[in-house]
């Protein structure tokens, strides 16, 4: 298909690039959707089996398309949200070639050759929603890692019973690393969780899902103009939750009653010895604190809203404030760990994720390799961006964030169009 | 807010550095320096007064002059503080400028603000007397007493904001490559 033009390419099939879709739709700009596997892609293949969406099934929005089965507290399974993704995809009609993989994307007079797998595509606008989860960030010290110990990262991890028989080391306590961590203490096995900065949330506030909270007092819409340090907003971890039917609170108490042992942030490798950090003691005190902030900001805003506005969809009242336990320092923590001793057979890297750019051979990544952008719109004419964390709110990365992203950054792709 | 919080603090100036520095990675590369002498016994003195940063050689406005030696129980002369202590120093500097610096940063007026830092050492190590026991610190502890225009809350965040800023806590906290040779 050499020669291919069209207005506009979407990059990725995801809940992002289909919302962006959607929009160019609405103003009839002609475009494509390529996605390098299947609709959702990331969701069939590169996450755990046990995995659940963060946010309740009500809270599962796209542009025209809402949770309409019978468990609107309940939390989508992966398959679920695949399931979702791909109604999205079909109802709206989204032009999407899957099995297309972009090899490069650059810039030509006036805008982008994109190179794929399946031929050449010229366009004057490009959105880059290929998802802000690639792939795993790792530690470099990863290699002085002996051999002892199995190492595996949440792309490879899909069950315990993968794991071998013995210790595991979970390194990282964002969502990723308690959900792991639990279920594989569940499994029998000793589990020791390596614990650096983190967000600490209850399951339920009040009574309600604690995202009920971020959404309703405006915490969620907060813009990504109007956020204090916009930098370490969009490096935060993400919150130590999980959509369990049992709606259970996995913070760190939760896991010290479950027998996880806890260690420092991993700072280093020597002789085949893990180094931890010594200021557990402070991170808990960072999440304690910045959890209570939050909570103070629910009640002032339920306050001022007042019975009618804090109601929920069934009009009932929200329970009284609650406040919860500071985290519980254990009594001591080791700050090393013999790797090769055997007491640990396997690491499970949730040390987090990291974008995939290494086709875009444009010059708008910042030295970290992250996409340089202001609310989505890179730093080159008609190169969009969406669902990446606060990208234009702090909802951004969630699916129900997704639509008033998609929506502005396609009036402003529009505008670029029209010349003005 | 008729009045504005005057910790003595130049953040506006810090946080222009901060935005300087983020394009220049070298400039914001620091080399620290002390030079010691050995005087008599356990009894050494440390100088400190050039370092290098911003691209360049800098120095302190005055060379300062620091007398590390070990008590008498030490069976020593006591002519200075120990080694060790020197940590408690650093430690107990660098988290309280970061108070200082958080609070002015967060408009929080302080009226005082007193740290006690106490690290147990079990000298067992040092001397060699078990094997199993480590020659550092086996823990610290700082306790802050501050007075300021804030809540307790506030106050705690302040504190925590400062550990998760310090060099010195880093330092400690974790571990650092450290290369001791012959010239």
């Amino acid at each position: 298909m050499s020669g291919e033009r069209v207005t506009t390419v979407v990059i990725g099939a995801g809940h992002a690039g289909l919302s962006a879709s959607h929009f160019l739709r609405g103003r009839s700009i002609d475009h494509v959707v390529l996605e390098r596997g299947e609709v959702a892609n990331s969701w069939r293949r590169e996450r755990w089996d046990s995995l659940r969406l963060l946010t309740p099934n009500w809270q599962s929005r796209l542009p025209g398309q809402h949770y309409d089965g019978p468990d609107p507290d309940g939390y989508m399974t992966t398959a679920e949200v695949t399931e979702f993704i791909e109604r999205f995809a079909k109802v709206s009609g989204a032009p999407v070639r899957t099995g297309v993989n972009v090899t490069s994307v650059r810039r030509t007079g006036d805008g982008y050759r994109v190179t794929t797998s399946d031929g050449e595509i010229r366009c004057r606008t490009v959105v880059i929603a290929s998802g802000a989860c690639n792939q795993p960030a790792v530690p470099r010290f990863k290699d002085a890692v002996p051999g002892e110990a199995e190492q595996l990262t949440p792309f490879g991890y899909r069950e315990p019973a993968q794991l071998p028989d013995g210790g595991v080391l979970v390194v990282g306590a964002s969502a990723t690393g308690v959900q792991l961590a639990a279920e594989i203490r569940r499994s029998g096995r000793p589990v020791t969780l390596s614990v650096g900065e983190h967000v600490r949330l209850p399951r339920t506030y009040r009574g309600r899902d604690v995202l009920w909270w971020m959404e309703a007092s405006g915490v969620w819409a907060q813009r990504y103009d109007e956020v204090d340090d916009l930098t370490r907003a969009r490096r935060l971890p993400s919150p130590q939750l999980a959509g369990t039917p049992e709606r259970m609170t996995l913070d760190i108490n939760a896991l010290t009653s479950m027998g996880v042992e806890l260690v420092g942030r991993w700072a280093g490798m020597r002789d085949g010895r893990a180094l931890f950090s010594g200021g557990l003691r402070n991170v808990f005190s960072l999440a304690d604190l910045k959890m209570e902030r939050l909570l103070d900001t629910f009640d002032e805003w339920a306050q001022a809203a007042g019975p009618a506005g804090r109601a929920d969809r069934s009009g009932a009242e929200a329970g009284p404030p609650e406040r919860f336990p500071p985290t519980r320092v254990p009594a001591a923590t080791r700050l090393q760990l013999d790797l090769r001793s055997g007491e640990i057979r396997s690491i499970v890297w949730a040390t987090g994720f990291r974008p995939d750019y290494r086709w875009l051979d444009v010059p708008v990544l910042d030295a970290k390799g992250q996409l340089r952008h202001e609310g989505g719109v890179a730093g080159s004419p008609g190169l969009y961006a969406l669902g990446l964390p606060v990208l234009r709110r702090r909802k951004s990365t969630f699916i129900c964030g997704i639509e008033d992203d998609a929506r502005e950054l396609i009036d402003h792709l529009a505008c670029y169009l029209a010349g003005r | 807010m008729t009045t504005v919080a005057d910790n003595g603090v130049n953040v506006q100036a810090l946080l222009e550095a901060r935005e300087a520095l983020q394009g220049a990675p070298e400039a914001a590369q620091f080399t620290w320096r002390a030079s010691a002498t050995w005087r008599n016994g356990v009894h050494s003195t440390i100088k400190v007064q050039s370092f290098f940063g911003l691209g360049q050689e800098q120095g302190h406005k005055e060379e300062s002059v620091f007398d590390a030696d070990h008590p008498a129980v030490f069976a020593a002369t006591d002519n200075g503080i120990t080694p060790i202590e020197y940590l408690l120093v650093g430690l107990a500097s660098c988290l309280t400028a970061g108070v200082a610096s958080v609070a002015q940063n967060r408009g929080i007026q302080l009226r005082s603000v007193e740290a006690t830092v106490e690290g147990n050492h079990d000298i067992r190590g040092i001397l060699g007397a078990d094997s199993d026991v480590r020659n550092g610190y086996n823990d610290i502890r700082v306790t802050f007493h501050i007075d300021a225009d804030a809540s307790r809350q506030e106050i705690e965040a302040l504190v925590a904001q400062s550990q998760k800023r310090s060099a010195v806590f880093d330092a400690l906290t974790n571990p650092t490559d450290v290369t001791v040779e012959v010239a």
